[in-house]
């Protein structure tokens, strides 16, 4: 027999414990993420719930359930078995191989993991089945709750038509348009007269935006009718046009709303995720600085008569597009939990897994409308594995071999379902994760995400931190005057890290040079060795020319103990700080103002004056460019051939798989690229640098 | 960004074949007076115009001609190479002693004089500075830019050859000696290199063969260039003579002074140590993850070299050369050590004749200057074949066999998965004296894999996937090496780093000593 000892942390923990029981409610507050929900208890829930999805999401349905005392089952791919959902999980599941048709999507092996685990109830977090109305059937069928509305509200709000036309005799704006098909240009240019200009024309069976026309006049409709009619007829055999009224240079509110099983609805307030690109969304705030608060009601109001006209359950999303008078339109409803839900739960304090596990179960709603707060303000924003320097993010693909969340911020919470050592693969979502600051006021609250940003440490990958730093600093984003054009307004000419102000640069070369002499000191000091330098002092000065974006500065260095002061056109610059050089942050002091990171990374290179006068002497050569070529390194079968010609690769997407010595080795693409051509198939037999893949 | 500035002051003895023999160092502190001054004005005036005349070499002109080149002349490139004002020339006025063809008594042999083409006077200027260093134990660097012998002084620069070549051959083992071909370097100059530590080549603009292009068609007719016959991308890619190439001068020079901070001394100095600012008891997550499931799927070792050495800091030696095997200096808790590693990616991280070879040299080294060693297996077996069987792969792999028995630094393994066969004994097993021999979970230590092994047991039997599965339950974990004490170990590979900083701390004071005998008899 084992004798415990009571410990001074276990009587605590015993007497909290007491504390609880004593009590109908246990209030548990999380340091890290600003939800202010209580949790009951004795409200008997289920008791273990199938997740049917991967990464943040997973993670982050997972968390509530374990605070609820819920049992989770996870499912996976075989690739995300050691993924950070599958250790979260009490349980896990293989639904299948790495292509989510096969696993994710794979409904039979989702159904038969509950079966096999007798799991009560499904949450099916973003994406994958969380929209699927037969998914939702099937559950169902088989007495399982599904974590989410039921599938009539589904199917009614995931037809674009119908949604419209319900969210119409529910007496919420949609965007002025003629619900027929027009006949002919006259008959346009009457309509367009009726809704008002500008008015965009497109195609009914459209779609990439292509047989789309905007009009501002009436000449312009006639024109717009014809060349859409044309482009429709040649793109999708269709010619048949709709025309609605435009909106201008829009925002992208969306009202989050929630709902029970028993007619009650509310709306939790308001997001604003007008930065995106490519219709996906960046940087999401909450509350938006546009609304006001009869604006505010006005949305909330339409998107709840818009809940209870479909009989709406659980956490849903209004989408509006709102124009520069604020007038707002509907656009659609997601019936789900949205990916940027954090920010409102910071702003509200509810947690809206909770609630949507409660309202799954059959509970009403414990809050009435006036109970939800607007309390301080929220930001998301959405880090990527993607370069942002190429339309505004291409997805990277990598393992991250370095990662460290800045979780140690104050008012910071990150949403994420990855960690150091794991896997961003071509199969899945790129996001690494969602940083959230939360602050009670606006300033406050980018403030943090400023620190947040700079604080992160993300390597292996190449990650879209340049550009999320640069949009929360620009003027225009802190003023509030943001559109859905945002990005290529601002960056007409595509993104390009932050341009350096002379003060700025002026920094950033003190902080280069004075690490390059700490590093430079650090490597004269030898422990415990007899190297006696011939020098009889430190030295103290130094002549240093750096380069930076391919201009060469010259700078002075003096140090003091470990301050260093670099002179760089008659302009002092005094860094210190501590010189850890390992670290993968240097919290550096530079005049008194604290420089971390500039989000954008800089190429620097420090020579010293005479390397720098010789290396002038040294001849530019041109890179080899063996990137778009790829050869078998060693001899082997070909296993498979991932690509055909005409495909467009990922850098570092798998282009064919190689085996030798019973070693499957996967051969990638060295840059984003077309195929040109392939040179091999799968069974064939290959040398050591015979050609495989041509990449143009 | 760590550059060096350690000294080469006090600490190294330059030497430069091609290139001015003027070298020599500074030793310790001690001050070295240049020889045959008196003082007397007229002969301070002599002085000062030698002096003068030396330092500029072949003179405007022809220093020029090397910098259009995209070359720096040898003193541009010692004065890079060296901390500031540490460089004491010895010798600047050792003269040539040659006057038959036209040749005019001159100061000395960069390649902007005379094509750095050796002389009798040349080799003995370098021979000096290699006794020095012996006798202090200073590192030697030679950076070559020749032309090869002079032809003009005939046997006497022939006998010079022989007598650096001597010297190479006393140094090794004593003190570290790296050479840098700069330039050309071609006939018997090329022994020189060869016969040094590491030879490290520039780019585009260094060749090293033992004749030329002209003298390779008139003799075989092949038709072939400068660069592919002894460039450097033939030598760290193809024949493997070179360890590794620069893109330019500049570049080579500063990275000789990274490399160089690896080094001891010599072979009585302990390996160096630095300030170190990655703490050594720091947890690696990613690594827990790394292994793949499968055991036919390859990884990277360089990932697992990178993240659990000091500041992600590895000099990869042969980085071009026999990929399949991974070696190169880097520091735990600041301590230099030798790493060497089975590479998954590249031919499924087998031994062959080319990475046993590299391997086996890089052990030698790290064995003779006092760097401790650390081995990471994953290792399928050594490579089938006839190219490899009549290529000699016995006696090639036995080399690092050998090299790694008979070393007597710290060693520590750490099989990471696969350990099959002979090449897990090889691998720095517990069996050749390694010091601490750990397991990651996922290591297989078993004479081959699952499914070899119950074709060859189970011959014509049925229920192969049936054994197959139970020869996996059995042996394709680290259980039966461990129950044998043939690792010490089953670790979690988070733990990597703090494991080994905390067992190099122990065997610092590992000492060991082979039988005497008068050299050892390794299989060449």
């Amino acid at each position: 027999m084992a004798a415990y000892r009571v410990t001074p942390t276990f009587q605590r923990v015993l007497r909290a414990v007491k504390h609880a029981s004593l009590r109908p409610r246990c209030y548990i507050i999380s340091c890290h993420s600003q939800y202010s929900t209580v949790y009951d208890p004795h409200e008997k829930t289920f008791d273990k719930i199938l997740i049917a999805n991967r990464g943040e999401i997973a993670c982050r349905v997972i968390k509530t359930c374990k605070k609820m005392g819920i049992k989770t089952v996870a499912v996976h791919s075989d690739v995300d078995s050691s993924a950070v959902h599958v250790k979260m999980a009490d349980e896990a599941f293989c639904v299948g191989p790495a292509p989510t048709s096969k696993s994710y999507l794979n409904m039979d092996a989702i159904m038969e993991a509950i079966r096999q685990t007798g799991a009560q109830a499904v949450h099916p977090g973003y994406g994958f089945l969380s929209e699927n109305k037969e998914f939702a059937r099937r559950l169902a069928a088989d007495g399982v709750s599904f974590i989410g509305p039921d599938t009539h509200a589904i199917q009614a709000m995931g037809d674009k038509i119908e949604s419209k036309l319900i969210a119409k005799a529910a007496k919420v704006n949609t965007i002025p348009g003629f619900d027929g098909v027009v006949k002919n240009a006259e008959e346009a240019v009457k309509i367009a007269g009726e809704i008002g200009y500008p008015v965009m024309i497109k195609a009914s069976a459209g779609g990439g935006g292509k047989g789309m026309r905007i009009a501002w006049n009436d000449e312009e409709t006639r024109e717009g009718f014809r060349f859409s009619s044309q482009e429709a007829a040649s793109s999708f055999g269709d010619d048949r046009l709709l025309i609605e009224k435009y909106i201008d240079n829009p925002r992208h509110i969306e009202i989050q709303v929630l709902a029970d099983k028993h007619g009650n609805a509310l709306w939790l307030n308001e997001r604003e995720c007008s930065i995106q690109r490519r219709n996906q969304k960046v940087v999401e705030e909450a509350p938006s600085t546009f609304l006001d608060p009869v604006t505010r009601r006005a949305m909330g109001e339409q998107a709840v008569s818009l809940a209870k006209a479909v009989k709406y359950s659980s956490a849903g999303t209004v989408e509006f597009l709102v124009d520069s008078k604020k007038n707002f339109y509907f656009l659609e409803m997601n019936t789900r939990l949205q990916v940027e839900h954090p920010i409102t739960e910071c702003i509200t304090g509810l947690d809206l897994v909770q609630q949507m596990i409660r309202v799954a179960k059959g509970y009403k709603l414990q809050h009435k409308q006036e109970d939800i707060p607007i309390n301080g303000w929220a930001i998301e924003s959405r880090v990527y594995a993607e370069d942002p320097y190429k339309s505004f993010g291409l997805p990277s693909i990598g393992r991250l071999s370095q990662y460290e969340e800045p979780l140690n911020l104050p008012g910071v919470r990150v949403d994420s379902g990855i960690q150091e050592g794991s896997d961003i693969s071509i199969y899945y979502d790129p996001m690494i994760s969602k940083l959230v600051t939360y602050g009670s006021t606006r300033a406050e609250a980018l403030k943090k995400m400023e620190d947040a940003l700079d604080n992160y440490v993300i390597r292996g990958v190449t990650h879209n931190i340049p550009l999320l730093r640069e949009i929360i600093v620009h003027p225009r984003f802190i003023s509030g005057d943001i559109s859905t054009n945002f990005l290529p307004e601002v960056y007409p000419e595509g993104f390009k890290g932050h341009p350096l102000a002379a003060g700025e640069q002026r920094e950033l070369l003190a902080a280069a040079a004075a690490l390059h002499v700490a590093a430079q000191l650090r490597s004269q000091r030898f422990l415990g060795q007899q190297r006696v330098s011939s020098v009889p002092q430190e030295r103290r000065n130094w002549e240093l020319c750096v380069e930076l974006d391919k201009r060469v500065h010259m700078l002075g260095v003096s140090r003091s103990g470990n301050s260093y002061t670099v002179e760089i056109d008659g302009e002092k610059v005094v860094v210190s700080g501590e010189w850890n050089l390992a670290s993968a942050l240097l919290p550096l002091t530079i005049n008194e103002i604290t420089l971390q990171y500039l989000g954008t990374s800089f190429k620097v290179r420090v020579l010293s004056k005479l390397a720098a006068s010789l290396n002038k002497l040294m001849p530019e050569k041109i890179p080899e460019d063996t990137s778009s070529i790829l050869r078998s390194p060693m001899p082997g079968t070909v296993v498979a051939v991932s690509v055909k010609p005409g495909d467009t690769v990922a850098e570092g997407q798998e282009i064919c798989v190689i085996e030798a010595m019973k070693m499957q080795n996967s051969m990638t693409a060295a840059k984003t690229a077309k195929v040109k051509s392939v040179h091999c198939t799968a069974g064939e037999t290959v040398g050591e640098g015979d050609l495989l893949v041509e990449l143009e | 960004m760590a550059l060096c500035v350690r000294a080469l002051l006090g600490s190294a003895a330059a030497r430069s074949l091609a290139s001015p023999g003027r070298s020599l160092l500074p030793l310790r502190g001690r001050t070295l007076t240049l020889p045959g001054l008196r003082c007397a004005s007229t002969v301070q005036q002599r002085v000062e115009l030698k002096r003068r005349k030396a330092l500029e070499g072949g003179g405007e002109k022809r220093t020029e001609a090397q910098h259009a080149r995209g070359k720096l002349t040898a003193r541009e490139r010692v004065a890079l190479l060296l901390d500031p004002d540490s460089f004491t020339e010895l010798d600047m006025f050792v003269e040539h002693r040659c006057s038959d063809f036209g040749m005019e008594a001159d100061h000395n042999k960069d390649f902007t004089v005379f094509g750095g083409s050796l002389s009798g006077a040349h080799a003995q200027k370098i021979c000096k500075i290699m006794d020095q260093a012996m006798t202090v134990g200073a590192p030697v660097i030679g950076l070559n830019d020749s032309g090869g012998a002079r032809i003009q002084e005939g046997v006497e620069s022939l006998a010079g050859y022989a007598d650096i070549f001597l010297r190479n051959v006393m140094a090794s083992g004593v003190v570290p000696q790296i050479s840098m071909i700069m330039g050309p370097c071609a006939g018997g100059a090329v022994y020189s290199p060869a016969l040094t530590d590491f030879t490290f080549m520039v780019k585009d603009t260094s060749y090293l063969f033992i004749t030329g292009p002209d003298v390779v068609k008139s003799v075989t007719n092949e038709d072939v260039t400068q660069e592919e016959l002894g460039g450097a991308k033939t030598h760290t890619s193809v024949s493997g003579v070179a360890h590794r190439a620069f893109e330019n001068d500049i570049d080579a020079l500063l990275s000789l002074r990274d490399f160089f901070n690896f080094l001891p001394l010599s072979n009585k100095d302990p390996p160096p140590v630095t300030e170190c600012h990655d703490p050594s008891d720091r947890l690696v997550p990613g690594l827990d993850t790394l292994v793949p499931f499968e055991t036919t799927k390859a990884y990277d070792m360089l990932d697992i070299v990178h993240s659990i050495v000091d500041e992600r800091d590895f000099f990869e030696i042969m980085p071009n050369y026999a990929k399949n095997i991974v070696v190169g200096f880097a520091r735990m808790n600041g301590r230099t050590v030798g790493i060497v590693g089975n590479q998954p990616k590249v031919a499924s991280g087998c031994l062959d004749i080319n990475s046993s070879v590299k391997g086996a040299r890089f052990v030698r080294f790290c064995d003779a200057f006092n760097i401790p060693i650390i081995t990471f297996v994953d290792v399928p077996g050594f490579l089938p074949g006839t190219a490899q069987e009549y290529g000699g792969i016995i006696r090639h792999g036995a080399k690092l066999l050998y090299a790694f028995a008979e070393a007597t630094v710290p060693k520590i393994t750490i099989i990471t998965r696969k350990a099959y066969g002979g090449a897990y004994d090889v691998m720095s097993s517990k069996h050749l004296r390694g010091d601490v021999n750990y397991a990651w979970p996922t290591a297989e230590v078993a004479v081959m894999g699952a499914k070899g092994a119950v074709q060859i047991i189970f011959r014509g039997k049925e229920n192969q996937a049936e054994a197959e599965a139970e020869y996996v339950e059995k042996f394709a974990n680290p259980f039966p090496a461990a129950v044998r004490g043939f690792v010490d170990d089953i670790i979690q590979p988070s733990t990597t780093r703090l494991r080994i900083c905390r067992d190099l701390d122990v065997l610092a004071s590992k000492k060991q000593t082979n039988p005497w005998k008068k050299h050892a008899n390794i299989p060449l």
